[in-house]
């Protein structure tokens, strides 16, 4: 933890007393922004508790009078799309399928990538980094007909397989980009010793860069979780219905406008599918900021 | 520099870090480079739905060009860009030098800035289209409270609809750009801070004259997200407006994206990427010399 | 070794009696009246058939549903059938031969002879092949009226385009918006088509966009359809809503006073349990030229390796054309048979206005056979941009659609 250990301190002017003017200013700056990045959740989650006639009456910050899970359920289990009628509960899984393989192998593969940019430099790597890093700004749309071609001539096309490995290749230039400043980070003796001890590529990687690489994985992890989880241009045009993600169920519930729309279904189909990266956010928060920390800062 | 292996170790071992790079070497040319090339190719040719080689030479361009649609997506990017990438830096900063004040609390704070980006951009859009309705959103909200005559309706204003997007846009994602700010401010050493107290320098001029510059890294990492997430905007805009009110909030990628395959004119379609990977390279560019051509790191 | 022998013959057997196949149907027909109408499709598919319907509903219109639909019939992982609007969608598809020949199924089944009107299967015609089951004949030029709306403000129901933009006035003084209209892209070159077959007539309109006549693009007769779009912008303020049949929702419920839209919003105002003439109105060709193009629905069939599946594939097409199927499927749907051969009785008011013009032989060929996607997408723009802004005036949006037709043609 050679980096993130002495980032946790605050570094600025030392507080004063607790109701100097400054403090003032300072926590109500920070309640009052903290009130306009809370308000779209709590207008969520309150809208999703009431039934459609309050809806229609009343405004949205109100608490709901009635409080219904009604929607809740819907969302879950009986939202339609077509003929089916069987609302998000049909893509959790598949988003679980597709997620934990992405995740995994696209960390594995830019964690590995990262540490030879860092400590292996080889001729025209950086050449390679570079269009890397030119990648993540390529619309996704862009390459979305490319990828068909590239997918069905690896036979991979509509599989789980495919979606994977799409995945890896988008991710990879950012978090290629975290692991790379991250290892280049670390102090170079550690490595200089390794070799000098008769370590080779592996070996270096899995006994010393590895242990020592918790808090960027975490980060790789919370941004590949969250960024795969919430796809959908992948996940609609990359796999077929069985296995759809949950954002495309989600896309198809909010888009299917049977007569009026139903706010507090969509509201509460929102929140359930966001569930996952928040719950990731929500507990393992302090980690990303520690390991953005270590990963971000040195270039 | 760590590039142990090159010289005295030889091709042999240097071996294994190549082959580990194989899945980079793969992305960056095949798929990146390759695709980008497959592209480029393909708008000098008159492919409608599927890529044929029947060439038009810089046919497709012209029309681009003379395109209102495009026109207004591009003047959209440059306004959505400019401002997100600046409200973006300063937001992000000013929330970060503020938490970064001992203040309590501050897991809580940082936690609700930050929970925003664990959404997606169709979630996003959806939301604030919601709170943006005149009907029943903000709008109607404060009328109700009094003020009758109060009008905030970006999203039916064809004049403002793009800034009703980059609020949605900066709520979204201003809590990432924080935390890479406040992990910034968290390398700073804290000699510096004794020594500028020491000395009397108010902690503004701190901030501004010493620690900015300390966190150059810190900025270019931050920036190279924040443009990639501009040039890709894409969901945020379809989930919330649908370009609309008219074509008043339409993009570059949405623009694309139509074309390609809504319209079925998939020559446009890439002219119109090949417009979008070049304004890229310009800017990536000189980045790359930058970070590696400029200077030697040591 | 007997065991082993019997085995592989058990599978061999199985293999060969699987003729049941999941046949996958992408479509994004997902509004109350559509779903229910698709469902009359997979009931008698699933029910008639060893096979098995799998619904692929892709929400949110064509514009999301056709790239996925076409990326996967490119990428070599097709669905088993696909709903297109026939005419040049699927054209490049057909031409790379990425679709299923139906000729055989056709020509058994005398397609020839029961498809009315014939310019139907023409579109489904590539090379003097069938490669597309016609399902429906949907007509865009109608506009829908809000008895209930027209009763609170006491005015008589308006017969035409005419009387409904004089009626304007007063319904917004009442607090109901005259003319709702979502903000998708083609339901503004919709509401556009239909003022121009009604206003312009329906000889100019086709003369316009099927012999891309540019000089009658730029005239007088079309200088006042766009006059009359331009004036029509300010009856649909106030209608802030995005899909078309949120629109129709209000006119449903009386908030708006009528709604330029195609029939298949009878769909809609059925699932709300309306009636034709009581509730609502309706004005085919705005009450001006009573015509209706012959556009509509189409599934194609991808072509597939599995002969189990092309079998399957070639039952759907001919449980789609069968009768009991295309009445059950378009009374649901609100569209007219494509079979002139079948009982309508059941059909509603509006429907049976329909069929009467059906026929008396006032056809229009559709928008999508005889513009491309790429010409209609540049309509589709300027019309979105037209109707949403006051800034463009008639005259310029006049010009800028006569360039769009001039490259077309």
């Amino acid at each position: 933890m050679v980096d993130a250990t002495h980032f946790d301190g605050a570094h600025g002017p030392k507080p004063t007393r607790a109701f100097s003017r400054r403090n003032i200013f300072l926590y109500g700056t920070l309640i009052v922004v903290a009130f306009y990045y809370l308000i779209p959740l709590y207008v969520m989650v309150v809208t999703s508790l009431k039934g459609m006639p309050e809806i229609r009456m009343g405004n949205i910050f109100a608490p709901p009078v009635e409080i219904t899970f009604e929607p809740w359920v819907k969302a879950w289990s009986e939202a339609c799309t077509g003929l089916n009628c069987d609302g998000l509960s049909r893509g959790f899984w598949n988003s679980v399928r597709i997620t934990v393989p992405s995740v995994l192998v696209s960390i594995l593969i830019a964690s590995v990538n990262g540490y030879a940019l860092a400590n292996w430099r080889f001729k025209g790597a950086d050449v390679f980094f570079t269009i890397l890093i030119f990648g993540a700004f390529i619309p996704y749309q862009v390459m979305l007909y490319p990828m068909v071609i590239l997918l069905r001539e690896m036979g991979i096309y509509g599989t789980l397989t495919g979606l994977v490995v799409v995945h890896t290749i988008f991710g990879m230039p950012i978090l290629t980009l975290l692991f790379r400043n991250y290892f280049t980070s670390l102090p170079e003796e550690l490595f200089k010793a390794a070799r000098v001890d008769g370590a080779g590529f592996w070996g270096i990687y899995f006994q010393i860069m590895l242990p020592m690489s918790l808090p960027i994985f975490v980060v790789a992890m919370i941004l590949q979780v969250t960024g795969i989880w919430n796809d959908f241009l992948f996940g609609v045009v990359y796999t077929k219905p069985d296995i759809y993600p949950m954002t495309v169920q989600l896309n198809n519930i909010v888009n299917s406008v049977q007569g009026v729309k139903e706010y507090n279904v969509n509201m509460a189909a929102t929140i359930l599918t966001g569930l996952v990266p928040l719950t990731i956010y929500f507990v393992s928060g302090r980690l990303f900021v520690r390991g953005i920390a270590a990963g971000a800062v040195k270039g | 520099m760590a590039t142990g292996a090159t010289k005295p170790f030889g091709l042999f071992r240097n071996m294994s870090a190549k082959i580990a790079a194989i899945p980079m070497i793969f992305a960056a040319m095949v798929v990146f480079f390759g695709g980008t090339i497959w592209t480029v190719v393909y708008s000098f040719t008159d492919s409608k739905l599927l890529p044929r080689t029947n060439w038009v030479g810089f046919e497709q361009y012209e029309r681009l060009w003379g395109t209102n649609r495009w026109l207004i997506s591009i003047e959209n990017l440059m306004i959505y860009g400019v401002c997100s990438l600046f409200f973006s830096l300063v937001i992000g900063f000013l929330l970060a030098a503020l938490l970064d004040q001992k203040i309590r609390f501050e897991n809580t704070f940082r936690t609700i800035f930050l929970y925003p980006f664990a959404l997606s951009f169709i979630v996003t859009g959806l939301i604030w289209q919601w709170l943006l309705n005149p009907e029943f959103g903000i709008q109607s909200i404060i009328r109700d409270l009094g003020w009758t005559s109060f009008a905030f309706d970006p999203l039916y204003n064809q004049d403002i609809v793009i800034y009703g997007v980059l609020v949605a846009g900066l709520w979204q994602g201003t809590g990432l750009i924080m935390v890479l700010m406040l992990a910034g401010l968290r390398g700073i050493d804290q000699d510096i801070w004794k020594a500028s107290r020491v000395d009397g320098i108010p902690s503004w001029k701190t901030y501004l004259f010493i620690v900015i510059p300390m966190m150059r890294p810190v900025f270019i990492t931050t920036l190279v997200i924040i443009a990639s997430g501009i040039v890709k905007v894409f969901d945020l805009v379809v989930a919330q407006t649908s370009g609309g009110p008219g074509i008043a909030s339409e993009v570059p990628a949405k623009f694309v994206y139509d074309t390609m395959f809504l319209r079925q004119n998939l020559g446009q379609g890439f002219a119109a990427s090949t417009m979008m990977l070049l304004a890229v390279l310009i800017v990536i560019i000189p980045w790359a010399y930058l970070e590696f051509g400029g200077k030697k790191r040591g | 070794m007997k065991t082993l022998a019997s085995l592989l013959t058990a599978t061999a057997l199985t293999a060969t009696s699987a003729q049941a196949v999941d046949l996958e149907v992408t479509h994004w027909w997902t509004s109350g009246g559509e779903a229910a109408a698709v469902a009359e499709f997979a009931k008698a598919f699933t029910e008639g058939t060893d096979n098995t319907w799998v619904d692929g509903a892709i929400a949110g219109g064509g514009g999301t549903a056709r790239p996925v639909m076409i990326s996967r019939i490119t990428g070599g992982d097709p669905m088993g059938a696909t709903q297109f609007n026939h005419g040049q969608q699927a054209l490049e598809l057909v031409e790379a031969g990425l679709m299923l020949d139906l000729t055989d199924v056709a020509e058994a089944e005398g397609w020839k002879d029961l498809v009315n009107p014939s310019s139907l299967l023409d579109s489904c015609t590539v090379d003097g092949r069938i490669y597309c089951v016609p399902v429906n004949i949907h007509s865009p030029q109608w506009i829908w009226l809000s008895n209930g709306a027209y009763e609170k403000v006491g005015l008589p129901v308006p017969t035409n385009w005419d009387e409904f933009v004089a009626s304007g006035p007063a319904l917004r003084e009442a607090g109901i918006v005259p003319l709702a209209m979502g903000n998708q892209a083609w339901q503004s070159n919709l509401a556009f088509d239909a003022m121009a077959v009604a206003i312009a007539g329906p000889d100019a309109w086709v003369d316009v966009v099927s012999n891309k006549n540019v000089e009658l693009a730029r005239g007088d007769v079309y200088a006042k359809v766009f006059q009359a779009a331009a004036d029509a912008r300010s009856l649909r303020e106030g209608s802030n809503v995005q899909d078309w049949n949120q629109a129709t929702n209000m006119v449903i419920t009386g908030e708006a006073g009528g709604q330029i839209m195609g029939d298949w919003a009878q769909g809609e105002f059925a699932v709300a349990e309306k009636v034709a003439g009581e509730d609502y109105t309706c004005l085919p060709g705005l009450g001006v030229n009573e015509v209706i193009s012959t556009g509509g629905d189409a599934f194609y069939f991808p072509k597939n390796d599995d002969p189990a599946i092309e079998a399957a594939q070639k039952e759907l097409a001919s449980v789609m054309m069968s009768k009991a199927v295309q009445v059950a499927f378009n009374l649901k749907k609100g569209s007219l048979p494509v079979r002139g051969d079948v009982d309508l009785s059941a059909a509603n008011d509006c429907m049976k206005k329909g069929l009467a013009i059906l026929a008396a032989g006032n056809i229009l060929p559709g928008l999508d056979q005889s513009l491309s996607p790429d010409a209609v997408g540049q309509i589709e723009d300027l019309m979105t941009e037209f109707w949403a802004s006051e800034s463009i005036t008639a005259e310029d949006a006049q010009s800028r659609y006569a360039d769009i037709i001039e490259s077309a043609g």
